[in-house]
C-alpha cells in the first residue's frame, strides 16, 4: 500500500531552485499495476526514486506500507529498498565484468541471504525473466539489450518484493522484445507484485491496469479505465 | 555482507583491473622491500659493529689520546691522531693498576706491506705479549709476539689471515718468510686465528709487530695510540676507570677530567656510542626508505580515488538495491588493504632478496628480524587504511540518484 500526500520536490543547484513535483497526492493499493506517464521532464523519474526509498520529498508525507517514509536517514532508506523494492532502471545498470547470475543475485547478499541460497534463487528469478539457462555463465556485458533486460528484470525480483518499480523498461528495446519484457510484468502482477511502470508510450502504458498521467510536477488524469482489458499479452 | 562476501567482491573489483591492481601494489612491494632491504642493512652493521666490539675481548678498558668529545667518541677512526699518550704512561698503568689483569699498549697505523711481488695496505699494530690476553687473541700457526721480542726490538710479525691470504695465497702457511713494511724487513713467526668480520672493519686484515720496533722503525716516536686494560671482573671497571684517569692527569699535570687529553672509556661505553650511531644510521636509511612507501600510500590513494569516480554508477546500483552505507565503505576500504597488504607480502619478500644481493655482493652482513617484518605487515595495514578511508567514505557518501545518475 502506496500513500503519497502533497509530496513536492525542489532541487537547489547553485542557488538556483527548481520545484520538479508540486503537491502529488495519490495512492497505491497492493497488486495494482500502475503505469506513469508523461512528457520529457515532467517529473516521472522524480516520482519514482520517491516511490522506491531512494529520495526522500521536499515536503508531504509518504507512507508504505503504514510507515512514514518521508523522512527515514539514507541506511533506513536502504534496509526498506533491500526488502520491499526491486528496481529496474533504463540503463539497465548491471555490473558489467560480473556473470549473469552474480548480477542477478547481488541483492540477496545485501539482504543477507546465505550465500548457497542465492544462486538458487538467482536461477529462479531468471527463468522467471525469461532467460535461458544457458546464458547464466555469460558475462552481462556479452548479452544483448533485451538479454541485459531480463536480467534486470530478474535482479529486481530476486528477493521477492511487493513493489516493482521500473523506469522505461522498453525504452531500448524493439517492439517485439519490448512486449515480452512487458508481459512478464504483467504475469509477475498476476502473483501478486504491485508494478509501477514508467513511459513515454501510450502503447507500453495500456499494459497496465491504471495509467497516470503527470504534466510539470502534477497529476494531470488518473485513469482507471484499463482493468478490464489488461489479458492481451498473457501468453507472451 | 559476510566476510566471505566481502572478500569476494574484493577479488572480482581487483581482477577485473589487473594491470591497474599490479602497478598500484608495486608502488607498496618498493616501499616495504626498500624499508625491509634498509633495516636489514643498519641491523647487520649494528650487528657486526657490536659483535667486533665484543671481540675485542671482555671487562676492557680503553685509553686513547685526544680530548673526550661527547658522543661519537672515536668509534673506529682517529684514534691514535692526536700524540698525548707515551708509552712512559702506558708503563706507569702497567706499574701500578693493581686491578689490571693485563695490560697491552698499542701503537697502530696503517701501512703498505709487500711480500715477494704482492702487497697490501693494512694495520700495522705494535704491541707486546699481552695483547693476546686483553684481546683474546688465538694462534694458529707459529707464536706471537714475546716481551723477550719487545724488549729487543726483533723485527718479527704476526699476521692476521686475512693479510695472510692477500699476501701469500688463501690457507698457506707463511711462518718463517719475510715481508716488508716501510722499507723494514719483518720475519714471520706467527698466523692468528681468524676472528671473522665485516669489510669495512676487519679484525682479520693486520699485521702485529712489538711495538718498540714499531715505534723505533715505523713511527719513529715513543707515542701510543691505544692502552687496551683487561680487568679482573666487571665489577672492577669502573674503579680501573677511575684510577687510570687520575693516574694520567697526575702524569699530566692536569686537574680538570673534563679538559684531559686523554680519553679513557670502557666497552659498555664504545658499545653505548656504536649503537647510538647505528641506530641513527638505520633510521637514516628506514626513513628514506620510508618516503618511498609513502609514495607508494599515495598511489593507492590515487588509484582508489579514480575507481570510486569510475564505479560511480555500480555504487549507486549498490544502493538502490539495499547496500548501506558501511557495505560500501568496507567493500571499498578492503580493496585498499588488501592491496597494501598483498603488496606487503611480496615486498617483505623482495627487501629479503635485495638484502642477501647486498650481503653476497656488498660483503655487508644483513639481518632481517621478525620484528621488522612484522612491522612492515602492520605498516601495510595501516596504509591501506589510512590511504584508503578518504575513497572508502567517499564513495559511501554518494547519494545512489546522483551516482545512478553519474555519466
Ligand atoms: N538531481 C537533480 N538536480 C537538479 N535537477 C534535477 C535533478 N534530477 C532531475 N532534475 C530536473 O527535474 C526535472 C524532472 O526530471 P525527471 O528526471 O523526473 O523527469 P522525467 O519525467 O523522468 O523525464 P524523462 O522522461 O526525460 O526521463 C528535470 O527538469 C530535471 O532537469
Ligand atoms: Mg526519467
Amino acid at each position: 500500500m502506496i500513500e503519497l500526500k502533497n509530496i513536492t520536490k525542489t532541487y537547489t543547484n547553485n542557488n538556483l531552485s527548481l520545484q520538479v513535483l508540486k503537491g502529488i497526492t495519490f495512492s497505491i493499493e497492493d497488486g495494482e499495476f500502475v503505469a506513469i506517464m508523461g512528457p520529457s521532464g515532467s517529473g516521472k523519474s522524480t516520482l519514482m526514486h520517491i516511490i522506491g526509498a531512494l529520495d526522500t520529498p521536499t515536503s508531504g508525507q509518504y507512507l508504505l506500507d503504514g510507515h512514514d517514509v518521508s523522512t527515514l536517514a539514507e541506511d533506513e532508506l536502504a534496509r526498506i529498498r533491500k526488502t520491499k523494492i526491486g528496481f529496474v532502471f533504463q540503463a539497465f545498470n548491471l555490473l558489467p565484468r560480473a556473470t549473469v547470475l552474480r548480477n542477478a543475485s547481488l541483492p540477496l547478499m545485501y539482504a543477507g541471504v546465505p550465500k548457497e541460497e542465492r544462486d538458487d534463487r538467482a536461477k529462479k528469478a531468471l527463468l522467471a525473466a525469461g532467460l535461458l539457462e544457458s546464458h547464466f555463465m555469460h558475462l552481462s556485458n556479452q548479452l544483448s539489450g533485451g538479454q541485459m533486460q531480463r536480467v534486470a528484470i530478474a535482479r529486481a525480483l530476486v528477493n521477492n518484493p511487493s513493489l516493482i518499480l521500473a523506469d522505461e523498461p522498453t525504452g531500448n528495446l524493439d517492439s517485439k522484445t519490448g512486449n515480452v519484457v512487458l508481459g512478464t510484468f504483467q504475469k509477475l502482477n498476476r502473483e501478486g507484485h504491485t508494478i509501477v511502470l514508467i513511459t513515454h508510450e501510450r502503447d507500453v502504458a495500456e499494459h497496465a491496469q491504471r495509467i497516470i498521467f503527470l504534466r510539470d510536477g502534477v497529476i494531470e488524469s488518473d485513469d482507471r479505465s484499463h482493468v478490464q482489458r489488461k489479458q492481451s499479452y498473457d501468453n507472451a | 555482507m559476510t566476510t566471505r562476501d566481502i572478500l569476494e567482491e574484493t577479488y572480482w573489483a581487483l581482477s577485473g583491473n589487473k594491470v591497474r591492481s599490479a602497478l598500484t601494489m608495486l608502488g607498496i612491494v618498493i616501499g616495504i622491500g626498500s624499508v625491509i632491504a634498509m633495516v636489514a642493512v643498519g641491523q647487520g652493521a649494528q650487528g657486526s659493529i657490536q659483535s667486533s666490539i665484543e671481540s675485542a675481548g671482555s671487562n676492557l678498558v680503553t685509553v686513547v689520546p685526544g680530548a673526550q668529545r661527547g658522543v661519537g667518541v672515536s668509534v673506529s677512526g682517529g684514534r691514535g691522531t692526536a700524540t698525548t699518550l707515551t708509552q712512559a704512561d702506558a708503563d706507569a698503568i702497567i706499574a701500578q693498576i693493581t686491578d689490571a689483569r693485563a695490560v697491552s699498549p698499542e701503537l697502530s697505523r696503517r701501512y703498505q706491506v709487500t711480500s715477494k711481488g704482492t702487497n697490501t695496505n693494512t694495520t700495522v699494530n705494535g704491541t707486546v705479549a699481552a695483547y693476546t690476553d686483553v684481546h683474546n687473541i688465538q694462534i694458529d700457526s707459529g707464536v706471537f709476539i714475546s716481551d723477550d721480542n719487545v724488549k729487543s726490538l726483533a723485527k718479527v710479525a704476526v699476521i692476521g689471515p686475512t693479510t695472510r691470504d692477500d699476501l701469500f695465497g688463501v690457507g698457506s702457511d707463511p711462518v718463517g718468510q719475510t715481508i716488508k713494511i716501510n722499507s723494514n724487513i719483518f720475519k714471520v713467526i706467527g698466523v692468528t686465528v681468524a676472528k671473522g668480520g665485516t669489510g669495512f672493519n676487519n679484525p682479520d686484515d693486520i699485521v702485529y709487530v712489538p711495538i718498540s720496533t714499531a715505534q723505533r722503525f715505523l713511527a719513529g716516536d715513543t707515542y701510543v695510540s691505544t692502552v687496551s686494560v683487561a680487568a679482573v671482573s666487571s665489577d672492577a671497571m669502573s674503579s680501573i676507570k677511575d684510577q687510570i684517569t687520575s693516574l694520567l692527569l697526575t702524569r699530566h699535570k692536569m686537574s680538570d677530567p673534563t679538559t684531559a687529553d686523554f680519553t679513557v672509556q670502557s666497552q659498555a661505553d664504545i658499545l653505548a656510542t656504536a649503537s647510538t650511531v647505528t641506530n641513527t644510521f638505520t633510521m637514516l636509511l628506514a626513513s628514506i626508505a620510508g618516503i618511498s612507501l609513502l609514495v607508494g600510500g599515495i598511489g593507492i590513494m590515487n588509484m582508489m580515488l579514480t575507481t570510486v569516480t569510475e564505479r560511480t554508477r555500480e555504487i549507486g546500483l549498490r544502493k538502490a538495491i539495499g547496500a548501506e552505507r558501511r557495505d560500501i565503505s568496507v567493500q571499498f576500504l578492503m580493496e585498499a588493504i588488501s592491496l597494501t597488504f598483498i603488496g606487503g607480502f611480496f615486498g617483505i619478500i623482495l627487501g629479503w632478496l635485495i638484502a642477501q644481493i647486498i650481503s653476497s655482493f656488498a660483503g655487508l652482513s644483513t639481518t632481517i628480524s621478525i620484528s621488522s617484518v612484522a612491522l612492515s605487515f602492520g605498516v601495510s595495514a595501516a596504509i591501506g587504511i589510512v590511504f584508503g578511508y578518504y575513497p572508502a567514505r567517499r564513495a559511501a557518501r554518494l547519494s545512489p540518484i546522483e551516482a545512478l545518475r553519474y555519466e
